[in-house]
């Protein structure tokens, strides 16, 4: 079973957004980093790079495969988690403690059409 | 849709809670705990790997030595009952067919091809048509063997304690046979992991028993996700990246597995040609400053033109370092040229080096 965080928004692709201080906060559930296995290395953005909602803005590898990470929002990446360069394994130990970027969303409303807690989880179910 | 196929030991995968997935036609375990710790049990004591979806394919009759020889780039006249060469089967273009061990059986007349699974139909297709009008007689024998590999510095000694074989009298590309709860094994001093091992040939009900034994000695099940790695960092190729109908051995680095000074085979001419002329792509190592891991099908690039392509690439789980094989233009080939490796959107520099990037630990 994945452990799905309250309080959180997810997209259909496994990125989960908090919104804290009117930027977005992204990283990965726990349903995406079980798939993937053990990551041995995080793609991210540059700061001031911008991405677009539904467009990849970096990856999330295994020793075996590259999964793409999709924007759930559109903006300005204001922040980048950079002990994820060193520490890639975080993204395994604690999905949810361990952000990959903040971003300054250039529209807050995109943030509508994301599932909260309640609907991610009947999304999974739906998936299985 | 083609069913995929079951290796005798697929129920005892599944009770293990292995990923499964297909691979050359067969439902495959990809890995039972996660690569990097199957991968480091082969490197440092041993590890097991169901490989029983490999082709075999006996060769046998008075014409049997001639006609392999013919379809074979290695020379089979210099191989010793008991003893294996690996070489391919060529296209007369000089693209790979397959590449395979030869077996030399004890019974005279007689070679086992063991070929990739993913080959093995049009690799029968092929060796028979080539045998036509030939006095041998060609069987496909892959639905009669199981096959383990047990790999690592360890297997000498676990083979002898816990199946009760011993096996210390063999060198590396030799085999013989052995028993194990009645039946007969193929017992071969080989592998595809850079490291000391065996592989194990036997009836489907005898493999189970080896695996059963083994796993409750403790050996680690190891999947076919490290057997990729660990193959990859001892720079041995693999058909579909590194060899394929539009490769030649030449290219691919391999060209003392194709013997010129031996007697007409099929693909010969175009491989001295190529030879003679030099190829216009090489494979080589590329190592990144990066962690970025460089995959199969990245562009490599100079300048910011395309001067070749990844076949594969990972982040060395025994030297952390993210490397690749490539195919570049051969002006590109030396080792310590600066090349970019492309990976999504940005370009990563790398260093052109040798192409393994572990030093195997064969038993001579």
């Amino acid at each position: 079973m994945s452990k799905i965080e309250e309080g959180l928004l997810y997209s259909e692709s496994h990125e989960w957004v908090k919104v804290e201080d009117g930027k977005a906060v992204i990283g990965i559930s726990d349903f995406a980093q079980k798939s993937m296995g053990n990551i041995v290395y995080v793609d991210m953005p540059d700061e001031d790079d911008d991405i677009a909602r539904n467009e990849d803005f970096g990856a999330v590898e295994s020793v075996k495969a590259a999964s793409d990470l999709i924007a759930p929002v559109s903006g300005t990446v204001t922040d980048r988690n950079e002990v994820l360069e060193d520490e890639p394994g975080l993204l395994n130990e604690d999905p949810y403690a361990n952000w990959i970027i903040k971003v300054e969303m250039s529209d807050p409303s995109e943030t509508e059409s994301l599932m909260d807690a309640a609907a991610y989880k009947a999304f999974l179910d739906s998936q299985e | 849709m083609e069913t995929l196929k079951k290796t005798c030991l697929y129920d005892r995968h599944i009770a293990a809670g292995a990923q499964m997935s297909p691979f050359g036609g067969f439902m495959m375990p990809i890995q039972y705990s996660d690569i990097a710790s199957e991968h480091n049990a082969v490197r440092h004591s041993c590890g097991m790997f169901d490989v029983s979806h490999m082709g075999e394919i006996r060769v046998s009759g008075p014409g049997a030595e001639d006609f392999v020889n013919y379809i074979f780039t290695n020379d089979v006249t210099m191989l010793q009952p008991g003893h294996i060469q690996y070489g391919m089967m060529l296209y007369p273009e000089g693209g790979v067919v397959d590449d395979l061990l030869v077996y030399r059986m004890p019974e005279p007349g007689v070679f086992l091809l063991v070929v990739n699974a993913s080959n093995t139909d049009k690799d029968l297709d092929w060796i028979c048509r080539a045998a036509d009008g030939r006095d041998v007689k060609v069987e496909n024998l892959s639905c009669d063997y199981g096959q383990i590999a047990l790999q690592g510095p360890d297997s000498e000694k676990v083979a002898a304690e816990v199946l009760g074989m011993d096996l210390s009298d063999l060198v590396f590309y030799t085999f013989k046979y052995a028993g194990y709860a009645g039946g007969q094994v193929i017992a071969s001093r080989s592998g595809y992991t850079g490291e000391d091992g065996f592989e194990f040939y036997a009836s489907p009900e005898v493999t189970c028993r080896i695996w059963d034994a083994l796993l409750a000695a403790g050996v680690t099940p190891c999947g076919l996700g490290c057997r990729d790695t660990l193959r990859f960092e001892a720079g041995l190729p693999l058909y579909g990246h590194e060899l394929g109908q539009d490769i030649s051995p030449v290219e691919a680095g391999l060209g003392m597995f194709v013997k010129l000074d031996k007697p007409d085979f099929i693909g010969k001419a175009a491989t001295a040609r190529l030879r003679e002329e030099g190829p216009e792509r090489k494979l080589v190592g590329i190592e990144l400053q990066d962690k970025a891991i460089p995959r199969a099908g990245y562009p490599v690039l100079s300048d910011g033109e395309v001067i070749g392509e990844v076949t594969t690439g990972y982040n060395s789980i025994s030297t952390g370092r993210s490397v690749c094989m490539a195919f570049v233009r051969t002006s590109f080939s030396a080792p310590g040229t600066a090349v970019d490796v492309r990976i999504r959107k940005r370009t990563f520099p790398g260093i052109v080096c040798k192409k393994r990037f572990y030093d195997k630990k064969y038993k001579k």
